[in-house]
């Protein structure tokens, strides 16, 4: 019931994002129509670092209170962080390309993200390639823990080194109040999605184990 | 108007990657619930033999 109820609001909030980035925010001057893919692209970024967070606190978790549940949240985090990170990879090569004029750079911003990228792929083949799922899922932990130091240096890149990257601008009054709305709800929408997708895979890892425990008590 | 091939590309590419995302774990959980059903149908079945 409740994951229902999370559907209907994503979808809402999905529809409300639509409408505001293609019939309600003004087209920014510099960027032309283009720069709309930022109302997305900010988002879907926003979402990789907060799953990605939980991944760290999950595992943190796990190794300390050896209780599954931790790493089953973590796992299903990961896995759903990965596909955020795969769209904020493929949103700012299709920006750069008409800005930049090249669908990517080694510049900061971009090198450490797809450093991220691979830390949680990383994570996720690990956990695969594990012989047996408890060591899979200590190790996976560790990546988990230490990869998330990649979090923060991606989010300070653009202010730490001299990037291609756009500064920053959404704390620093860059955006008109029409275009911080529009961001704002975008991000409340992708967010509701993550909440729903994180619960889904929960779900289903839960749905695994127990499969996992009746074919024992079948045997 | 300029470059607007690269924001509809842009926004395709997240739709298809989510609905694709979402459409592969509703139908998969939808699977293994099936076959917990399924399973604890074969037990209740072990246990009545015994």
């Amino acid at each position: 019931m409740k994951r229902k109820i999370l559907l209907g609001v994503s979808a809402l909030k999905m529809v409300a994002s639509l409408y505001l980035v293609f019939l309600y925010v003004p087209t920014e001057e510099a960027m032309g129509i283009v720069q709309r893919i930022f109302y997305f692209h900010v988002p879907v970024a926003w979402v990789a670092f907060l799953a990605f967070f939980i991944v760290f606190l999950g595992s943190i978790l796990y190794l300390w209170k050896k209780d599954s549940k931790w790493d089953v949240i973590a796992s299903s985090s990961a896995e759903v962080g990965v596909v955020f990170a795969t769209l904020l990879l493929i949103t700012g090569s299709i920006w750069a390309k008409p800005i930049w004029g090249v669908w990517w750079t080694w510049e900061p911003r971009l090198t450490t993200a797809l450093v991220l990228w691979l830390i949680y792929i990383a994570y996720l083949i690990v956990r695969s390639f594990a012989t047996e799922e408890s060591r899979g899922a200590r190790f996976a932990a560790v990546v988990g823990i230490v990869g998330f130091i990649d979090v923060p240096i991606v989010a300070l890149a653009i202010t730490l080194w001299r990037t291609q990257h756009p500064g920053p601008v959404i704390f620093q009054g860059g955006l008109t109040p029409p275009m911080l709305l529009t961001l704002l709800i975008c991000i409340s929408a992708f967010t509701t999605l993550y909440l729903l997708l994180l619960m889904q895979r929960i779900s289903m890892k839960n749905d695994e184990i127990e499969i996992r425990r009746l074919k024992e008590l079948c045997r | 108007m300029e470059n607007a091939g690269y924001l509809f590309a842009a926004f395709a590419i997240i739709w298809a990657v989510v609905f694709g995302y979402v459409l592969f774990v509703f139908n998969r959980q939808r699977k293994l619930r099936r076959e917990i059903d399924s399973l604890k149908e074969a037990l209740k079945g072990k246990e009545v033999e015994q």
